[in-house]
């Protein structure tokens, strides 16, 4: 008994992996054939991703602007965030990735129960990361770390050996727009995690219904293109805001 | 003017019942509101940006009949200021920026190479629907508080004036962004993946090709702007200095931001102007594009060069020296791949078999008047004399004779050339080419005294001018009055063709174009069969089709 013959029924599988009968069923009216169709869905997915690249990237040279004006201010706005939590998020997001990939390798060979397991974790790893940014969010609201709502103007002007930062006024102006930028940033790449873990359970309910084959899982693959491109900022994200201050073991 | 016309209607046999076609298939409302058919979602679109031209077009004309006397008088200054505001907001992000792509280029693209519809019909739809959100939107900010930063939002100012609707309107021009970065992804997927058989990348007609390195720059230059923006957002929002030098910000890094997409989006909206030029020109000059590859790759190379030029606009807000000398260098640069395409429609038409008919007098109006706006441009890249003219009115004059000029007037001649197909129906000749010279001039009675006032340095935006100047302001408004019944005119006979025009029959122009080779209006599908095309767009010498055997 193949692998095929124990998963799907005779009828599933005149269903799933008759090609004509997937052109039939599956193709859209605007195209050909289901190549066309897949060609078009991954390559539209990449030059949106372009235009990620370009939304991110503004706020990526937004911090190296403020960076080169202002290094000591910054330096030291970025050693009060957590990188700890930052640290173990960017393991949970680069697992989740390879379960992604994982996914996709499944997915070609047609092994529709694994690309649902692999799915499945995926999503809760992502969810996983939410959690983590979600505590680190509280332990900045804990710490005054919110610029213009919750912020301590005082804790940073106060001198360093009464245990505050020894910043000018004119710094903590620029310490400001550094964590206006760290929220920003941040809250879009969050908001990006939590489209991505909609896509990847759509895709789990629709693998666990049937819909995807060797022959057709264009859908699977693009999402797997979304979620590689979001682990990516986050890769980018951390030496940037986490790790471009003065960071030593004396400060955990 | 020549009397001599390619219609020949009475050729053509009108057909008693109509053949099914993409506008009689479905009748009511919802057909049209959730239609994934990129020829109803042209036609949506048409409507829409006629809206916001015509009310942007209100605005100002408000604004030069208050012009009209030194000391103004018509509006208090406050409302002066919002009213130019509207004007630059709804003319470029509503009108401008969208209209070729979205009105011509969503309906001709996928007829041009061949296909169905575009790659995603239903993110085609759901870009209307965001336009509509952020028009309305912002429709709805200007109209009631209003905002009066200028179209640039320049901070410190847009974060400071607090009693403004800076932050509604911000928001709907991102929705507006968000309409323009989805179209395209969709234009770029469709010219890469949904080309008939046989139509290779060098036989796809110049428009095609335009609109491809629009949707590039769309691809590109939107989202720094959208983010720019939500900056300014989160600052008003927040008080916090991200742009605000009382609080430690970089006014500056907006300018840059701000320029870094609002440079490229003048290609944007020149681009697409050039596309039609280049289809119409050969038409009616019987005569293939002379050099074809050097007009495609000059395309390409314009929206290449618009990324590098975005601080001229900024040589005297503070940036060094040497930066302003290279972006000025760089600058000049732009003048060499759009005299190549005036050159090459130059040389198409030497020793053409020109026709007169409408769209080409819109399109010979585009040649002169984009010559003008182009060199005055170099003026304007010449760092000495910039900060002269800077912020004048010949700043003013320079980016219409590109904008309306050049943009507008290769609208309306595309508009007039894919009318027929648009609606199978012919509009009148003779109101049609009088609106043509109409335009024509009140555009130059409107926009030639501006040089002048500029040069002389009458500064723009400003509310009261020196009594020296008002007789160059007076004729300004004079034109302006004659190029705004130049406007209505094309709205009031194209009303008019869609019931009592004369049946258009499939190819009216007899162009070698594929979008000709289908019924006029079009049939849901686009074609009855796949075309297989067999040679380049332009072949007029032969007279045969792009998908003739």
């Amino acid at each position: 008994m193949t692998l095929k013959d124990a998963l799907f029924t005779p009828d599933e599988q005149e269903r799933l992996f008759d090609h004509t009968f997937l052109q039939r069923e599956l193709l859209e009216e605007q195209y050909a054939t289901l190549e066309q169709q897949h060609e078009t869905a991954a390559f539209g997915m990449w030059v949106f991703l372009a235009t990620e690249v370009m939304f991110f990237g503004t706020l990526f040279v937004t911090v190296a602007v403020y960076r080169s004006l202002a290094p000591q201010a910054v330096e030291t706005a970025s050693t009060h965030l957590n990188w700890l939590i930052g640290g173990i998020n960017t393991i949970v997001l680069l697992v989740s990735s390879l379960m992604m990939a994982l996914a996709i390798h499944s997915a070609k060979l047609g092994d529709q129960r694994r690309v649902y397991r692999f799915l499945l974790a995926t999503a809760a790893l992502g969810l996983l990361f939410l959690c983590l940014k979600g505590v680190e969010y509280y332990l900045d609201y804990v710490e005054y770390l919110i610029p213009g709502w919750r912020f301590d103007k005082d804790k940073w002007l106060a001198p360093k050996n009464a245990g505050g930062d020894g910043l000018s006024s004119d710094q903590v102006g620029f310490v400001q727009i550094f964590l206006l930028l760290y929220w920003t940033m941040t809250g879009l790449h969050a908001l990006h995690v939590t489209i991505g873990i909609g896509a990847v359970l759509t895709m789990a309910v629709l693998t666990s219904r049937g819909h995807f084959s060797a022959a057709y899982y264009t859908p699977v693959d693009v999402t797997g293109l979304y979620w590689h491109f979001v682990d990516l900022v986050w890769i980018f994200l951390l030496p940037t805001l986490y790790l471009l201050g003065t960071h030593s073991f004396h400060t955990l | 003017m020549t009397t001599a016309t390619l219609v020949q209607p009475e050729q053509q046999p009108a057909p008693r019942t109509e053949r099914e076609n993409y506008l009689n298939v479905a009748y009511g409302v919802v057909s049209w509101l959730l239609t994934k058919d990129h020829k109803r979602i042209a036609l949506l679109y048409l409507i829409s940006v006629t809206v916001m031209f015509f009310i942007g077009g209100f605005a100002i004309s408000v604004v030069r009949l208050h012009l009209l006397t030194p000391e103004g008088g018509l509006v208090s200054a406050d409302t002066y200021n919002r009213l130019f505001t509207m004007h630059g907001v709804l003319m470029v992000f509503f009108f401008l920026v969208p209209v070729v792509p979205t009105v011509l280029g969503n309906f001709c693209l996928p007829l041009m190479i061949g296909a169905k519809d575009l790659a995603f019909p239903r993110l085609n739809l759901i870009s209307w629907y965001l336009y509509m959100a952020g028009g309305v939107w912002t429709l709805y900010a200007m109209l009631t508080e209003g905002v009066d930063t200028g179209w640039t939002f320049y901070t410190p100012y847009s974060s400071q004036s607090t009693h403004y609707n800076v932050v509604l309107t911000l928001i709907g021009l991102v929705l507006a962004g968000f309409s323009s970065m989805a179209t395209g992804i969709n234009f770029i997927v469709t010219v890469h993946w949904m080309r008939a058989p046989g139509m290779t990348w060098f036989r796809l007609p110049i428009f095609v090709w335009t609109i491809y390195a629009t949707s590039c720059i769309f691809l590109l230059a939107v989202p720094v702007l959208a983010m720019a923006l939500i900056l300014v957002i989160l600052e008003r929002l927040f008080h916090i200095g991200v742009f605000d030098p009382a609080l430690g910000g970089d006014p500056l890094l907006f300018q840059h931001l701000f320029w870094f997409y609002s440079h490229p989006a003048v290609y944007i909206m020149i681009l697409p102007g050039m596309g039609i030029v280049s289809e119409v020109i050969p038409c009616f000059a019987r005569k293939a594009l002379y050099g074809y590859s050097f007009v495609a790759y000059s395309s390409l190379g314009i929206a290449f060069l618009s990324f590098l030029v975005w601080a001229h606009h900024m040589f005297v807000a503070g940036i060094s020296l040497y930066s302003a000398l290279l972006f000025s260098s760089l600058s000049f640069l732009v003048a060499v791949p759009s005299a190549i395409k005036v050159f090459n429609w130059t040389a198409t038409l030497y020793k053409g078999s020109i026709v007169f008919e409408t769209p080409m007098l819109f399109c010979l109006g585009f040649v002169s008047l984009f010559t003008v706006g182009g060199l005055t441009g170099l003026f304007l890249a010449t760092l000495g004399m910039d900060i002269h003219v800077h912020d004048t009115y010949f700043v003013i004059a320079h980016f219409h004779f590109i904008m309306v000029g050049g943009m507008v007037m290769a609208y309306m001649g595309g508009l007039h050339y894919w009318w027929p197909k648009m609606t199978g129906r012919l509009y009148s000749q003779f109101w049609s080419r009088l609106a043509a010279l109409i335009i024509f001039v009140g555009f130059f009675l409107t926009f030639v005294p501006q040089f002048v006032v500029g040069y002389n340095g009458m500064p723009r935006r400003y509310f009261r001018y020196v009594p020296e100047f008002q007789v160059w302001n007076v004729l300004s408004s004079a034109g302006a009055s004659i190029l705004a019944a130049g406007y209505v005119l094309p709205l009031c006979y194209f009303l008019y063709s869609l019931r009592y025009g004369k049946r258009a029959g499939d190819n009216p122009w007899q162009a070698t174009g594929l979008e000709w080779q289908t019924g006029s209006p079009p049939p849901r599908d686009n074609f009855e069969a796949t075309p297989v095309v067999v040679r380049g767009p332009y072949e007029y010498h032969t007279g045969k089709a792009q998908n003739d055997p």
